[in-house]
């Protein structure tokens, strides 16, 4: 069984995709890189399951990783 | 330098050099901490021992400084730790600053009555000098100064080392070669093998200073502080009113241009402000890598300490690392050579102090990739990692200044008996299989710390009363099992930190080996099980 839930959770996906970008306004790729890296990382710690953690880490690396990078 | 004057041990004709080709037990090449720690060691067992040196002085400038507790209790059972920790500035607490803030502190022990602090800090040479003074003073240790080994030749049955000497060469021939000969190995180049890993693409400078200052004795370090913005630095304090400062330089930075005092000066004014007063005792600039061999025993040949696995300074994990080394390889040699172990107790050293050095260089690698980040995003991380620890707890663990050097609990050894009884504490400094045995406070005649009552052989530490008959019987065997009580019998457990430290219960015992490491561990005493874990200790039957 997988632990990490990948099913619709949202109530309202729309808003919390806008918040999202709106987390980043008027940010340089530096300032958003830092802003998406210190966003992970207070999820990940209230997540605090390393085996929900490296389900997720595993589903982001899907699709961006080819074989010739793997 | 200013503070320190090198002694010179002089160069002395050994008869060997006369007469016919000797054959030594066990030969060491290398003076520094790590030979003169086996050296010792093995002179205490009975074992005749010759170091060979290719200098006939310690150690010139910034090398080693920080000696960690359980190294501190090692040099104790060498009878050395004593000059090093007066001399030397003990210290628990570390502190990380990232520009202006402190954003991270942690201590190295984290509760009182330990006999040892976390970490002392001493120059390597001050380190030397005592254990030369000690090796000196052990029967049966011969250390040769400006005796350089130019040539190996290992065989089934022995090896033969060329040694170049200001009177001429001449040939020795030991039983066992243990290459403590630092991180360019002369003796592994000879041998035609390989120490294999990385060099991080970083350079730091590493100034001494002499500076008198009230500073407490603690471990700083900042990342990109006012003072050199975009790097690290770290300051550790010294014996002689010595500091160290360990600027990170970056990998343009050249080199012969940064040690250069009119470059070093301007950095430590910025640093220290224009009222300190120092001078440079001695400066450098390094690079750091981390590296082992694919194995530390080749034959008759085995290497310790840096020669056989290197790591980056942050978390003073080399000289420790290598000071361990020797206390895990002394007594199985000592054994070997009496005849009461056969050859393959030696693997047990590649078994456990492989995985041992895997531990440190994954430490070391990781405060590195920390300290030194390799990408743009594991750069993105580092720094948010440290801004969100400005404000929130989670993330000042993660922050990794170096963690610093703990003893390797030997939890895969091949020596360990497994666990028989179900309800023994786990991991976190417990107890268990492999791990270095925790001193505690005491009352009894060899006076108040515990590891003071543990024998040079094996030991039996009960809790509880054991059957005279059998504490005889163990005592008699051809590698005796000495029994120490606690409670009742030679040591006193004053303030119950024995038996807390253990998770020991009435009738609990444990067989600690010769380096004061748990093998085996019972709730009730059973002789049988004892002897049969010594034999497993010592590699004694089939696997």
């Amino acid at each position: 069984m997988t632990a990490l839930n990948t099913q619709p959770n949202l109530d309202r996906p729309d808003e919390l995709y806008a918040r999202l970008l709106a987390a980043h306004h008027g940010l340089d790729d530096a300032q958003s890189a830092k802003v998406n890296a210190k966003l992970v990382l207070l999820l990940a710690n209230h997540i605090g399951d390393a085996r929900v953690i490296d389900e997720a880490i595993a589903a982001a690396r899907e699709d961006v990783v080819t074989e010739s990078t793997r | 330098m200013k503070t320190y004057t090198q002694p010179r041990y002089g160069y002395a004709r050994a008869a060997d050099q006369d007469g016919a080709a000797a054959r030594k037990p066990v030969a060491i090449v290398g003076a520094g901490p790590v030979g003169l720690a086996l050296a010792i060691d093995l002179g205490l067992r009975g074992i005749p021992v010759v170091v060979l040196d290719d200098d006939d002085t310690v150690s010139v400038g910034s090398r080693a400084i920080c000696y960690a507790k359980r190294t501190l209790e090692i040099l104790d059972r060498l009878g050395c730790a004593e000059p090093i920790c007066e001399r030397g500035v003990g210290w628990n607490v570390g502190k990380v600053f990232h520009r202006d803030a402190l954003v991270f502190q942690f201590e190295l022990v984290h509760e009182p009555r330990h006999h040892r602090p976390g970490m002392v800090n001493l120059q390597q040479y001050h380190l030397e000098e005592a254990l030369v003074r000690r090796a000196h003073e052990v029967r049966g240790v011969d250390v040769r100064w400006k005796h350089k080994v130019t040539g190996v030749a290992a065989h089934d049955d022995r090896v033969d080392v060329t040694v170049e000497t200001p009177d001429g060469p001449y040939t020795l021939a030991c039983d066992w070669l243990v290459a403590c000969d630092g991180a360019r190995s002369p003796v592994r180049g000879m041998l035609g093998l390989e120490s294999e890993g990385q060099a991080f693409r970083d350079r730091f400078l590493i100034a001494d200073i002499h500076m008198h200052s009230d500073f407490p004795p603690e471990r700083w370090f900042w990342f990109d502080p006012p003072f050199h913005p975009g790097q690290s630095v770290l300051l550790h304090r010294q014996a002689d009113d010595v500091w160290r400062v360990d600027f990170q330089l970056g990998w343009d930075a050249d080199p012969d241009e940064e040690r250069k005092p009119e470059r070093i000066l301007p950095r430590l004014r910025t640093m220290l402000g224009p009222e300190a007063r120092f001078e440079i005792e001695w400066a450098s600039v390094y690079t750091f890598q981390c590296r082992r061999m694919k194995r530390f025993r080749h034959g008759r040949v085995l290497f310790a300490g840096d020669a056989a696995h290197l790591v980056s300074p942050f978390g003073a994990r080399g000289a420790n690392s290598g000071v361990q080394d020797a206390d895990n390889l002394a007594w199985k040699l000592a054994l070997v050579v009496d005849g009461r172990a056969g050859e393959r107790l030696l693997d047990s050293y590649d078994d456990e102090r492989m995985a041992a050095a895997d531990e440190n260089i994954a430490a070391s690698t990781r405060s590195t990739d920390f300290i030194t980040p390799k990408s743009a995003a594991s750069r993105t991380f580092r720094d948010a990692v440290l801004e969100l620890a400005r404000r929130h707890p989670f993330a000042r663990r993660l922050v990794n200044s170096g963690r610093l050097s703990t003893p390797s609990v030997l939890q895969g050894s091949p020596l360990n008996t497994r666990d028989r009884d179900p309800d023994f504490p786990h991991g976190d400094g417990a107890m268990e299989p492999g791990a270095p045995a925790a001193d505690a406070p005491v009352r009894g005649d060899r006076g108040p710390w515990l590891l003071r009552y543990l024998e040079e052989g094996f030991t039996l530490l009960a809790f509880g009363t054991v059957p005279e008959a059998d504490a005889e019987a163990l005592a008699r065997g051809d590698v005796p099992v000495h029994v120490v009580t606690v409670g009742e019998g030679s040591v006193d457990d004053v303030e119950g930190l024995c038996a807390t430290r253990y998770a020991a219960r009435p009738g609990t015992c444990f067989l600690l080996r010769p380096d004061q490491h748990v093998c085996a561990r019972w709730r009730a005493f059973d002789r049988r099980a004892v002897e049969a874990a010594l034999a497993h200790a010592l590699a004694r039957e089939d696997r």
